[in-house]
């Protein structure tokens, strides 16, 4: 069908740490460079920072070469890091507390600050529109648009008003819209829907170990005054997880009182009667984490899946016509569990290269290898490399000798240990049938330091407009029920952190798999670990999604 | 001073919600006095008069005031408040909410809105952001004009009084706007979100014709049909049914919820009904932890069963 | 004939609002906000009836804070022609929001004022009302139909019970309820163009109106959580309760 259009020299898919600080890079440099330069990035949230969900703490590195004055200029950035504590939990009682010595320099947080990525977002907008960059949110990028030759064009955004059948609503259809661009950079964050797509077509992945992720589940809780010390950093290890089902915790002081508490679990788990959500619930009721939730209330609950394969995992980064940044491609560094600093760092490199190339006459359409080339050479790289072993240390090894691997590595080695460690098993292939995995038993919600996923979902401010097609899409829609029912009691059940998805049993004793998309809160979990990959995340209609403040 | 409460009625009897405002004014205290304002109205003003606590009725009665056009009735009200009221309570009606702060601007003060309680005689307790909040006001202004929401406040009894009635007013009409036509639905279901009564059902309801066991007892109680999202989601019945967060907000007398969980999405939607009666055979179900009656059984059995004892 | 349409900037919808710790309001920092949903109803059908032929110009007005052109350009992206913003970083009450509302009557002309019912923060439902009493023109609340014809708007008001139509003289207030319309989307060359339609900015103290109010909130509370009531045993014991002791049927 033939689409309005609209042409630019850049196209950025996603308004995060990444797609915003490539953003105004672009514009730094062009003035630099005396270039006019048209820069466009659409969003898929209601606003910028509503689908953002982070820790955080957060390494100004990048943030002081992009805005080196962003204190005058009134970045977010209030508390900065006092203290770190790291515990290992041994049991729902028991723990001991790591002394500090004996802690990967990687998890030492000096210098860094407790943030909400959110928030640090809604000010790289401004700091983006001050420059004149457009950002459009609540329009999301359907699809890219690629021509007869493969190379990338730009996005088409998505059509607004089409019902669940998929026909145009009268009165309301409003067709989507081709961005044209000279280079397009997509920044969708991990396990990006048209990153996944590029990836496959144009076989970034050929030469990378296989991506690995977690899933992050956050809350954000406003605690007793007496109980609370801003700029305290806790991680955790160990229980309610273990080796076979691995993860970590954390809880980190912001200001006013606030806390933000979460789990990340590995999607490499394997028993598939685990719950992340409720392995959440339950973690924090552990004495370590309790002592200062306790009295406190609950403000928001979000969770979104973390890319953390590393440099090993990492993609090719460009294709003709564009390049991947930030989580979409894979830059987050599971050693000090932050992608932030690292998701700019790669947006801004690939910016760089984007006005290298304009300025040196070329048309776009082709690849950005100079920002390959700038990307080996920068600090990010030296980062990743050194981290590269840290996370398949963990899952090779278990917490305790992969932990000592990494003791050795960071704080011996420098991280550069003369081996690497490859992990090449897919995360959605670690499950074991349920038959021969232990049933857990999750003890129930307390209403008080623990809650049911829908009064969950409910603090994450989600909607959907309820007559659209559905958004998540299965490819064989039998598979639900004919082969992850009988074989792995259909772990979309509980690896979904928003109840999206539901064996009902009917009337006639029939089974039926629910789909509820209302309730997606984009975490992306299901695409990433449904064990026959039938699964795929589409994006809505555009404002669609949770409406995150301050997380 | 005296409080003023607008009476709400169709000419021919006096509306309940009537008795909810002259309970709040009751509580603000004071002489209670009410204004019956139509056509034809004596029949509600003797009504008005019976009801207990009030100390005179006042009735104008003209053409100009049979549908209650606000250009025509707030000049009316607002004479009558200069004279001597502290106090102009409305019930929080369709009604209400028309004239009302028309009076409240001419006298130039600010209406306080759908009020749940009365703290003092110039402090109230409202519900913002949907009821996501009590916000409690104070007026300082010489005539405190009021909505009064009836599920806030206990009615009055409508018999034991005996005040005097007075006729006031002259004809009054603005000439600015004119009633064609009203098309009450009698018969018909009320609409769901003005329905004193509302009966929802849920995914215990296993499919959608069984909605018709809803739909007899809503028969019998002339109550509307609701239900919760997953009984949308599982496609028993339309959206336009849902009562939620993402549905409509209710705030019935009586909120019956059947084979509904009660997920906190549900209930952020009818929290505000006045008295909820929960049927559900999970009795570890999170509805009756909000229920005023809660019924632990089949609900194909206890339904039909409600149908037919409510004769 | 012009149309005005008034426009508020509030918590968007889908936001779940939490009380502040020290009870002095709600917590809007870093909360998104939106086009008070009744509002976006209002700019729809001033845009339908300019798109019918009867109007002939949509103008577009907010009173608050800065932050309030975000609205007035998604209104002018829904297809207002031009905005007007009357700056003020007070919380102002219903009554100093009509009298401003009523100065720029004034100045605009307009034959039809379209507002929303209420706005989704304060539930005041009344700034429509007023502004009608302060112009002496006649109101059409809760519309959810109306028509234009012969001077005069017919306007269909949803009502307890059922619906009511009024016939009022132009010009006229009309307030929308939900079921008036269902508001575009806007689409993304409209948003662009917006950003180019003309947006002036007035004060309070330009209008000449003092905003002083009458009303002041002592503090903003948690609404209170429901309590489980008693378990009935029976279905006759239930209809007995509802009957006698509730009193609600």
């Amino acid at each position: 069908m033939q689409r309005e259009y609209m042409e630019f020299d850049v196209v950025i898919v996603g308004a995060g740490p990444a797609g915003l600080s490539a953003a105004c890079r672009l514009k730094q440099k062009a003035v630099e460079a005396g270039q006019e330069l048209s820069v466009c990035v659409v969003e898929k949230g209601s606003e910028v920072g509503a689908h953002i969900l982070s820790g955080a703490v957060f390494e100004p590195r990048a943030l002081n070469e992009l805005f080196p004055d962003w204190q005058a200029l009134g970045a977010p950035l209030n508390t900065p890091v006092k203290r770190d504590d790291i515990y290992l939990l041994k049991s729902d009682a028991a723990a001991t507390k790591i002394p500090d010595f004996a802690v990967p320099k990687t998890m030492h947080n000096e210098g860094n600050y407790i943030i909400s990525l959110g928030n640090l977002c809604r000010w790289l907008a401004q700091q983006a529109e001050n420059l004149g960059v457009e950002i459009y949110p609540g329009f999301a990028a359907q699809q890219a648009l690629i021509d007869e030759q493969g190379v990338v064009r730009g996005i088409v955004t998505g059509d607004l008003g089409v019902d669940h059948e998929g026909k145009p609503k009268d009165g309301l259809y409003t067709p989507g819209m081709e961005l044209r661009a000279k280079y397009t950079l997509f920044a969708e964050g991990c396990r990006g829907h048209i990153g996944k797509q590029l990836i496959k077509q144009y076989r970034l992945d050929a030469n990378a170990d296989a991506q690995h992720y977690g899933i992050g589940i956050k809350e954000l809780w406003e605690i007793d005054p007496a109980r609370h010390e801003q700029g305290l950093v806790v991680h955790t290890a160990g229980w309610p997880l273990n080796d076979e089902n691995p993860g970590g915790s954390f809880l980190y002081h912001l200001e006013n009182n606030q806390v933000v508490v979460g789990l990340i679990v590995d999607l490499s788990y394997s028993n598939p009667h685990l719950s992340p959500f409720d392995e959440f619930q339950r973690y924090k009721h552990h004495p370590v984490i309790r002592q200062y939730l306790e009295g406190g209330k609950r403000i928001s609950y979000g969770a979104r899946a973390i890319c953390k394969g590393g440099l090993n995992s990492l993609p090719k980064m460009v294709f003709p016509g564009g390049a991947l940044i930030g989580c979409d491609a894979g830059t987050l560094n599971f050693a000090k569990i932050k992608g932030s600093h690292t998701a700019m760092k790669s947006g801004m490199l690939a910016a760089e290269a984007i006005v290298e190339a304009l300025a040196v006459g070329r048309e776009g359409g082709d690849e950005l290898h100079n920002y390959v080339k700038a990307f080996e050479d920068s600090w990010l790289y030296d980062e990743l490399y050194r981290s590269r072993n840290f996370g398949a240390a963990m899952h090779k090894f278990g917490a305790i000798l992969g932990g000592a691997f990494n003791f050795v590595d960071q704080n011996l080695f420098g991280g550069k240990i003369p081996l690497t460690l490859h992990d090449n098993k897919p995360d959605h292939a670690c499950l074991k049938p349920a038959a021969q995995s232990p049933k857990i038993d999750y003890p129930k919600p307390d209403g008080k330091l623990s809650f049911d996923k829908l009064s969950s979902v409910f603090l994450s401010n989600t909607n959907h407009e309820e007559d659209q097609p559905c958004h998540l899409q299965l490819i064989d829609p039998n598979i639900p029920l004919a082969r992850n029912l009988p074989l792995y009691d259909e772990p979309a059940q509980r690896y979904c952190p928003a109840g999206v998805y539901e064996i009902v049993t009917q009337e006639s004793g029939e089974k039926k798999f629910q789909i509820n998309a209302q309730n997606c809160v984009h975490c992306k979990t299901c695409d990433i670990k449904d064990p026959a990959q039938n699964i795929t995340w589409m994006t809505p209609e555009g404002t669609g999604g949770p409406t995150y403040p301050n997380m | 001073m005296a409080i003023l409460v607008i009476a709400e009625h169709n000419n021919a009897a006096l509306a309940a919600a009537t008795l909810n405002t002259v309970a709040a004014a009751a509580q603000i205290g004071g002489d209670v006095h009410v204004l019956v304002a139509g056509s034809g109205c004596a029949a509600v003003a003797e009504a008005a008069a019976k009801v207990a606590g009030v100390a005179k009725v006042l009735v104008a009665d003209n053409a100009a005031f049979a549908h209650q056009l606000p250009e025509n009735l707030a000049p009316l009200i607002v004479e009558l408040a200069r004279n001597g009221y502290s106090h102009v309570l409305a019930p929080a009606t369709t009604n209400g909410k028309n004239y009302l702060p028309r009076v409240a601007a001419l006298l130039d003060v600010e209406q306080i809105s759908e009020i749940v309680k009365v703290v003092s005689a110039d402090t109230f307790q409202r519900p913002i952001y949907a009821g996501n909040a009590i916000a409690t006001v104070q007026s300082s202004a010489a005539v405190k004009v009021i909505t009064v929401r009836s599920t806030g406040f206990d009615p009055v009894a409508a018999e034991g009084g005996s005040a005097a009635i007075e006729a006031v007013g002259a004809a009054c009409d603005a000439g600015v706007s004119s009633f064609v036509g009203e098309e009450l639905a009698k018969s018909e279901r009320p609409e769901l979100t003005a329905a004193k009564v509302v009966i929802s059902g849920g995914r215990g309801m296993q499919n959608g014709d069984n909605f018709a066991l809803l739909y007899a007892v809503a028969d019998k109680l002339g109550a509307a049909v609701g239900a919760s999202r997953a009984a949308v989601d599982a496609g028993f019945v339309p959206n336009d049914l849902q009562v939620g967060q993402t549905g409509k907000i209710v705030a019935p007398q009586l909120y019956i919820a059947v084979g509904i969980s009660g997920a906190i999405q549900h209930l952020a939607g009818m929290k505000d009904s006045k008295v909820i009666v929960a049927i559900n055979k999970d009795e570890e179900a999170p509805i009756f932890q909000v229920a005023d009656y809660g019924l632990v059984a089949d609900l194909f059995e206890a339904v039909p069963e409600l149908t037919a004892q409510l004769g | 004939m012009k149309v005005l349409v008034a426009v508020k900037r509030v918590v968007d919808y889908n936001v779940k609002v939490r009380v502040k710790a020290d009870n002095s309001g709600v917590d809007l920092a870093n909360v998104k906000m939106a086009m008070n949903p009744f509002c976006e109803i209002a700019v729809e059908e001033a845009v339908r009836l300019k798109e019918k032929g009867i109007a002939s110009e949509v103008v577009v007005v907010s009173v608050g804070a800065n932050a309030a052109q975000e609205q007035l350009r998604t209104a002018l992206a829904l297809g207002a022609d031009r905005a007007v913003l009357v700056e003020s970083n007070d919380e102002l009450g219903s009554l100093a929001i009509a009298k401003l509302l009523k100065a720029v009557v004034d100045k605009e002309q307009p034959q039809l004022v379209i507002t929303g019912k209420q706005a989704i923060d304060s539930d005041n439902n009344q700034t429509g009302q007023m502004l009608a009493a302060l112009t002496g023109f006649a109101q059409g609340t809760f519309a959810s139909k109306i028509e234009i014809a012969d001077g005069k708007a017919n306007v269909t008001r949803e009502i307890d019970g059922g619906l009511q139509t009024v016939a009022l003289k132009l010009p006229a207030i009309v307030t929308t309820d939900l079921r008036l319309n269902e508001p575009r989307y806007a689409s993304l060359p409209n948003i662009m163009k917006a950003k180019k339609k003309p947006l002036d900015v007035l004060t309070p103290e330009a209008l000449g109106v003092s905003t002083a109010s009458t009303v002041k909130t002592l503090k903003v509370e948690a609404p209170a959580t429901r309590q489980a009531g008693i378990k009935v045993k029976s279905v006759a014991e239930l209809v007995e309760k509802l009957k006698n002791e509730a009193k609600v049927i």
